[in-house]
């Protein structure tokens, strides 16, 4: 320990002793951000699994408002891209400089096709009036009484894909400033921490929709046509 | 130890000039105090309103203030007190300075995050201050739908975002220090090594990681409901305001002791160091910190047994709170027990420990008072709650607080208070306490309301006790800030060690170095060996 404080190189940071801690902090760091994800979406579940419980047929109603064809196929896209996410962070590890380009670049396609079909989506609901707050607003099939309970699935449903998107906005951004890193070659198999955290990230997003999907657009669906 | 005068030695607070070297630095220990300057001006602020809320219960006539007026001023000094003072107070400034260096580390794990954490509080304080500036918010500091969502015409979304900002801020702190600790501990500092400060620290790290980001989405729901008018809050359409009280005191409950877990990692400090004895039962001491985080977020429920829950959930709220007295207790149990037979000198900091212990018990035990459930409706919104947080969080968390700046201001600075000062100050402190919040016990048990600022006549010699006690409250606080300030020149020259105890931080030199220490620290000793220490001395001398 005759060296206490190692001048600071672009890959290992002064407060770290060895690169192995730092890998070990960094990954710590974005586990432990994943957990209070899972806290804040997690008051949005339990406001979801309240008035579900309360007011279901109501809710299957107006979840089968919802375009199960195209919310299926944005989730294989959503899914595609965290497998493109998961090739990044393969040729990290393997260093191999290109193919990290790449598949950053085609998991930033996949997630702009996802964001742009949300977008459509939310466009068809605006159309339709189903927007909650609305004096216009009607649902076909629900009583004039059970109209505000028609609502709250309505902001529910707004609330958490939207907080969804903005996380996929976040993500977007994030995955932008890795390209512009990794087209200056600033990854290798020694360092792509990066890449790795960010993953963890995108990954989790996913995972949420993974959730969201059913519960917004599949179950009970059977019991209304 | 240090002979040259500390201004020639190179220390952090000398390594670097200028506003841009504090703006932009990222050491622990510069933004710690970046932090103390932060919330010491929001300490003011929320001591301001204070002044004008006491004054205004002066009389039984509301003759000072509108109630609107008052609405606004007892919700401002709750926001500016809990969550710009309290909740930041000593994990963002003592916790950032000596958390590192008690493991040993030259840094937190994440230092632009630590500084960025800085900006959000402020950016978040600012939005607060704005509001207050542009003309308050009046819906107290909880928020309740659908006042808060629907009908106040106050500065709602302004207060809300402030907070929602600084919440962020306490997430990315508490996230820093559970990596740090899991990462960063320096060779030898295995984790029953630890100070308990650094695991009281990390307890209260898992309430702000676990817990703040349920409010940071309270408030979304909140905004979406005020601006956009979603509903999810609103009988009208069949919304639940009442789950709206589960969400925000999921949070608001476990905060309680975000705002106290820290205060007791700084008693265990200060009582083992100056009753020179190894804390006893350390490991009960540190798991009760834990458990205590881990029982916090059971318990919310006991904030809404008026609020039409179902009779079996607050049955369940009520037993689980008893639960939260036990590992309270075994630290209060073995504070005690570390007294026994120990070498006591009572200096400042020890006399803070000594007021947080009793204050805080008293307010731990009526908080079992409000645990039961006919009680707690007898004294529901009354003066009776209040005294009881106040106890908890004044005369605990802020006892805490003061007790370790003293603890800690030599290293911090170089210099050393001046004692019969800081010792006249804690002696007032207590004073004007107890003469302060003890009257609100008896009010409230008597029936008188909280958040009126209108009361029956016979009510007025207790509130005028109340309103002194609060004058002498005042004086207490304002002499601490004339005479640290003072020390920073005319101070005496602080040793490294000037308390002879045993924790890292008094093995680097006052104030430490940029990276705290000359050389990593290999750790031997279990902590707070004063035995060993003492058996050294002898040998030598």
């Amino acid at each position: 320990m005759a060296d206490h404080a190692p001048a600071e190189t672009l890959a290992l940071r002064v407060q770290f002793d060895t690169e192995a801690q730092q890998k070990d902090a960094s990954t710590l760091g974005m586990w432990l951000f994943l957990i209070t994800e899972i806290m804040f979406f997690g008051g949005m579940f339990t406001v979801y699994t309240v008035y579900r419980s309360w007011y279901p047929d109501v809710f299957a109603i107006a979840s089968s408002s919802l375009n199960e064809i195209i919310g299926a196929l944005n989730t294989g896209v959503l899914l595609l891209s965290s497998f493109t996410m998961v090739m990044a962070v393969r040729a990290g590890q393997l260093g191999q400089r290109k193919a990290i380009l790449i598949f950053l670049i085609l998991t930033l396609l996949f997630g702009g096709i996802f964001l742009g079909v949300k977008g459509y989506e939310w466009n068809q609901k605006f159309e339709e009036h189903h927007i909650p707050g609305q004096a216009a607003f009607h649902l076909e099939g629900v009583a004039p009484s059970d109209q505000g309970h028609a609502q709250l699935f309505f902001s529910i449903y707004f609330a958490m894909t939207g907080l969804h998107a903005l996380h996929m906005v976040i993500g977007v951004g994030i995955l932008l400033t890795l390209i512009v890193q990794a087209r200056k070659g600033r990854f290798s198999a020694s360092y792509y921490t990066p890449i790795d955290v960010t993953g963890l990230y995108w990954h989790f997003v996913d995972v949420i929709w993974i959730f969201l999907f059913p519960l917004l657009y599949l179950i009970d669906r059977h019991l209304v046509k | 130890m240090i002979t040259a005068a500390p201004q020639e030695r190179e220390h952090y607070l000398n390594a670097s000039h200028g506003l841009k070297s504090w703006l932009l630095t990222k050491d622990h220990k510069r933004i710690g105090l970046l932090y103390l300057a932060t919330i010491t001006l929001f300490f003011f602020i929320g001591g301001a309103f204070a002044t004008l809320i006491r004054v205004e219960l002066l009389t039984p006539q509301g003759n000072l203030v509108s109630s609107e007026t008052y609405n606004k001023l007892f919700t401002m000094h709750a926001v500016s007190m809990i969550f710009f003072f309290l909740i930041p107070s000593i994990p963002a400034v003592l916790g950032n300075f000596f958390l590192p260096i008690m493991i040993g580390a030259r840094d937190l794990a994440f230092p632009r995050l630590n500084l960025l954490s800085w900006y959000l509080l402020v950016i978040g304080g600012a939005f607060s201050l704005f509001a207050m500036i542009a003309g308050g918010v009046d819906t107290g500091w909880t928020f309740y739908t659908p006042y808060s969502t629907t009908y106040s015409n106050s500065w709602v979304i302004a207060t809300a975002l402030g907070i929602f900002i600084a919440g962020f801020s306490s997430i990315l702190t508490g996230l820093n220090f559970i990596v740090t600790v899991h990462t960063m501990r320096a060779p030898g500092m295995t984790w029953f090594r630890m100070p308990l400060f650094v695991w009281a620290n990390y307890a209260t790290s898992l309430i702000q990681v676990l817990g703040t980001p349920v409010l940071a989405v309270t408030i979304v729901l909140l905004f979406l409901e005020r601006v956009f008018h979603l509903g999810i809050f609103d009988p009208a359409r069949g919304g639940d305001p009442v789950l709206f009280q589960h969400l925000f005191w999921f949070y608001s409950h476990p905060a309680v002791y975000i705002m106290v877990l820290p205060s007791m990692g700084v008693v265990s400090e200060i009582i083992s160091t100056f009753s020179r004895k190894a804390i006893f039962g350390y490991a009960f001491v540190a798991f009760s910190s834990v458990a205590i985080a881990v029982l916090g977020f059971l318990v919310w429920g006991h904030h809404m047994f008026v609020s039409g829950q179902s009779l079996y959930a607050g049955m369940v709220f009520s037993f689980l709170s008893y639960f939260v007295a036990i590992p309270s207790a075994i630290k209060v149990f073995n504070w005690t027990a570390t007294l026994y037979k120990g070498s006591i000198s009572f200096q400042t900091p020890m006399l803070y420990a000594f007021g947080f212990i009793g204050l805080f018990t008293v307010g731990g035990l009526t908080g079992l008072f409000l645990a039961a459930l006919g009680m707690d409706i007898h004294v529901t919104d009354t003066y009776f709650v209040v005294a009881h947080f106040h106890y908890i969080m004044v005369g605990g968390a802020l006892m805490g607080y003061l007790g370790g700046m003293h603890f800690w201001w030599p290293k911090i600075t170089g210099r050393m208070y001046p004692e019969g000062w800081a010792k006249l100050s804690a002696l007032v402190i207590f004073l004007g306490f107890n003469l302060t919040f003890f009257p609100q016990f008896i009010l409230g048990y008597l029936g008188m309301p909280r958040r009126y600022h209108v009361y029956p006549a016979e009510f007025q010699v207790l509130n005028v006790l109340s309103t002194a006690g609060a004058s002498v409250l005042a004086v207490g606080y304002v002499i601490p800030m004339i005479y640290f300030i003072w020390s920073l020149r005319y101070g005496k020259v602080a040793s490294a060690n000037p308390w002879g105890a045993t924790g890292l931080e008094w093995k680097t030199s006052s104030p430490p170095p940029v990276h705290n220490f000359e050389e990593t620290p290999v750790v031997t000793h279990e902590a707070y060996d004063y035995a060993s220490l003492m058996a050294e001395e002898v040998e030598v001398g």
